[in-house]
């Protein structure tokens, strides 16, 4: 507990966040399997070129790039670390 | 608050795909969950983070990845199916600061292409082959690959393949690993994050020993086709982890880059000229000034000549002659030889068309119209295809008198014979050029080009036999015997 107190004051609040660009997507549903900390999700809808795509439920993304890496489209998951004061 | 991000499109890939048709320009043409993209994708991250974009050619493979080309911000070039191997190995030799990637499927390398792999491998090329090992053909609707598993239902093997009548899956890696001369071959997956990151640091390690010309390194990636294995993105995965890892184990089976030396090569020659001197002896010449010494009017029309004779009696040098002498007298001239077992014992023969035209196809398809046979299965073979009006000179010694249409012009030559008095065998061929030189002289020839016609085959067989002084000689003395024997001959016969 008290490591951790420490730890926060020391640094910076940071944040990841796994940003989808739905028509990239193909919605193969393996960033879903892959990701640990299940913050991603098939969609409902369909995007321009009929697929479901993936979407992240915005909270809870630890930044371990397993959904990029496992994603074979170059640029369907972005993944953002986000740095506040 | 800043946003920074951590893992994003890669930079070796262009920002847009403008070749992809339709209006999304950054996705790639690949089925959902398909492992082409995930490995592509490592590889577009390398080459950009290795810094070596503008010296890396990845070479495209027939096979789903057939468009890689429309993919990576590098140099880029397609093959036929299975040959990137060869390709890769012109490339780099060519060129030895560039990096080659040659990118292949299992078709691709383990059936078609596995011996221009296999070779490249053992001469140690200094390339990179990233090897998509997923259990089928993928492009063509999931026939059965060599690397197929055993039992594993493709369209091509419907009960399962069976190790009884298909064999076992193809090990590439350990295969190649078995070489002296690969420093580092490694196998991934594309299956879980875990072993994606293995892949991803054996593409970078690759990549670093062809940057450090180490030698020939390769990487073969089980991944997964879930289109034609009809599986969904869990199910592909766990087809990959338990049931292609057992037989395909993952982990290095090679890695010696560091006790190697960077391979250097025997420069290349890239003088055009040097290159052709050394590959085609006689040049097939084009357009040269026809005012170019004493423009005969022999060979007014194409002449097609074809020697037949045995391997070892000089049809093939005797061509080469005819066909100097041709490019002497400022014609277009082509010879083509045919090799084949012949070499050894059966017949040899060779093609030679002497022409003021640009020629065509260095090719006689059955019409001569000249035929010089030095043996009798070349005169049984060759004769049915001499034109009307031809031209026929044969060694009387070696062969029979042939039953032709009297339309015919025949030169029987006892060429062995006299060639025999010169010293050797090896001399028939020039006596039978001499014979040829009448045949030419009677038939085309104006008194005014006579006597620079018989220089023109002087220089013709120096030129051939150059540096061969006492052969020369005795080759020059051979033709002026067959010309003299000929002559006689005629004269004898009036
Ligand atoms: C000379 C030649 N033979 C056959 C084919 C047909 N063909 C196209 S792709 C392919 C198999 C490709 O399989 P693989 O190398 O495993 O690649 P994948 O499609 O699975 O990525 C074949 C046989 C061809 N294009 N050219
Ligand atoms: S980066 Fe990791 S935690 Fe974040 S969404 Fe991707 S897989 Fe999940
Ligand atoms: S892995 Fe990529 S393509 Fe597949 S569902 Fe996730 S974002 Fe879409
Ligand atoms: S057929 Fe298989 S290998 Fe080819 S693109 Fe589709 S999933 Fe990939």
């Amino acid at each position: 507990m008290l490591v951790q107190t420490i730890m926060k004051n020391k640094t910076k609040q940071v944040k990841y966040q796994a940003v989808i660009a739905a028509d990239e997507c193909k919605g193969c549903e393996r960033c879903v399997n892959a990701c640990p900390k299940s913050v991603l999700q098939m969609g409902r809808e369909f995007n321009f070129m009929g697929f479901p795509y993936a979407v992240y439920v915005g909270e809870g993304c630890i930044g371990c790039g397993a959904c990029f890496y496992t994603c074979p489209e170059p640029g369907a998951i972005t993944i953002v670390k986000v740095t506040g004061d | 608050m800043t946003e920074t991000i951590v893992h994003g499109r890669p930079k070796g890939f262009f920002a847009t795909f403008e070749r992809r048709p339709g209006p999304i320009k950054k996705n790639m043409h690949y089925c959902p969950g398909c492992g082409h993209g995930i490995l592509q994708k490592l590889i577009a991250e390398a080459i950009s983070d290795l810094q070596i974009q503008d010296k890396t050619i990845i070479i495209s493979p027939v096979g789903c990845s057939v468009f890689s080309y429309y993919y990576f911000d590098c140099f880029g070039i397609s093959v036929p199916h299975g040959r990137a191997p060869a390709t890769a190995t012109g490339l780099v030799r060519s060129n030895p600061d560039s990096i080659v990637i040659s990118y292949q499927g299992d078709g691709d390398l383990g059936a078609i292409g596995f011996n221009n792999f296999i070779q490249a491998a053992n001469r140690g090329e200094n390339m990179c082959v990233f090897f998509v090992n997923n259990a089928v053909y993928g492009m063509t609707g999931g026939q059965m690959a060599p690397t197929t598993l055993p039992g594993q239902k493709t369209l091509t093997s419907p009960y399962g393949r069976s190790t009884d009548n298909e064999g076992y899956p193809l090990k590439v890696s350990e295969m190649v690993a078995a070489l002296d001369s690969p420093v580092y071959v490694e196998r991934a997956a594309l299956s879980t994050a875990k072993n994606i990151l293995a892949a991803r640091k054996a593409v970078r390690k690759a990549l670093r020993n062809t940057i450090d010309r180490k030698g020939f390194s390769m990487v073969e990636f089980l991944a997964g086709c879930p289109t034609n294995l009809k599986l969904d993105a869990k199910a592909m995965n766990e087809f990959i982890n338990n049931r292609m890892i057992p037989c395909f184990p993952l982990g290095c089976f090679k890695d010696i880059a560091d006790e190697r030396d960077p391979i250097r090569r025997p420069a290349g020659i890239y003088d055009r000229k040097k290159v052709r001197e050394l590959l085609y002896p006689v040049r097939v010449e084009k357009g040269v000034p026809p005012d170019f010494r004493n423009n005969s009017e022999i060979f007014q029309k194409t002449r097609k000549i074809k020697l037949g004779g045995f391997g070892g009696q000089g049809v093939l040098s005797l061509g080469k002659m005819i066909a100097t002498m041709g490019r002497l007298r400022n014609f277009n001239v082509s010879w083509l030889p045919s090799y084949g077992p012949e070499m050894r014992g059966g017949t040899a023969n060779c093609s030679v068309i002497i022409s003021r035209k640009t020629i065509g196809s260095p090719v006689i398809d059955k019409n001569c119209n000249l035929l010089i046979v030095l043996n009798q299965p070349s005169m049984d073979k060759f004769l049915p295809e001499l034109k009307q009006n031809g031209v026929l000179i044969y060694d009387s010694t070696t062969i029979a008198k042939p039953d032709c249409s009297p339309d015919k012009i025949v030169y029987a030559v006892d060429a062995s014979n006299i060639a025999k008095k010169i010293g050797s065998l090896m001399y028939a061929n020039s006596v039978i050029l001499g014979a040829l030189a009448v045949a030419l002289d009677s038939y085309f020839l104006t008194p005014a080009d006579q006597a620079d016609f018989d220089r023109t085959f002087e220089e013709a067989i120096m030129d051939c036999f150059s540096n061969k002084e006492t052969i020369i000689k005795l080759n020059i003395e051979a033709f002026y015997a067959g010309k003299k024997a000929v002559i006689e001959s005629r004269a004898g016969k009036k």
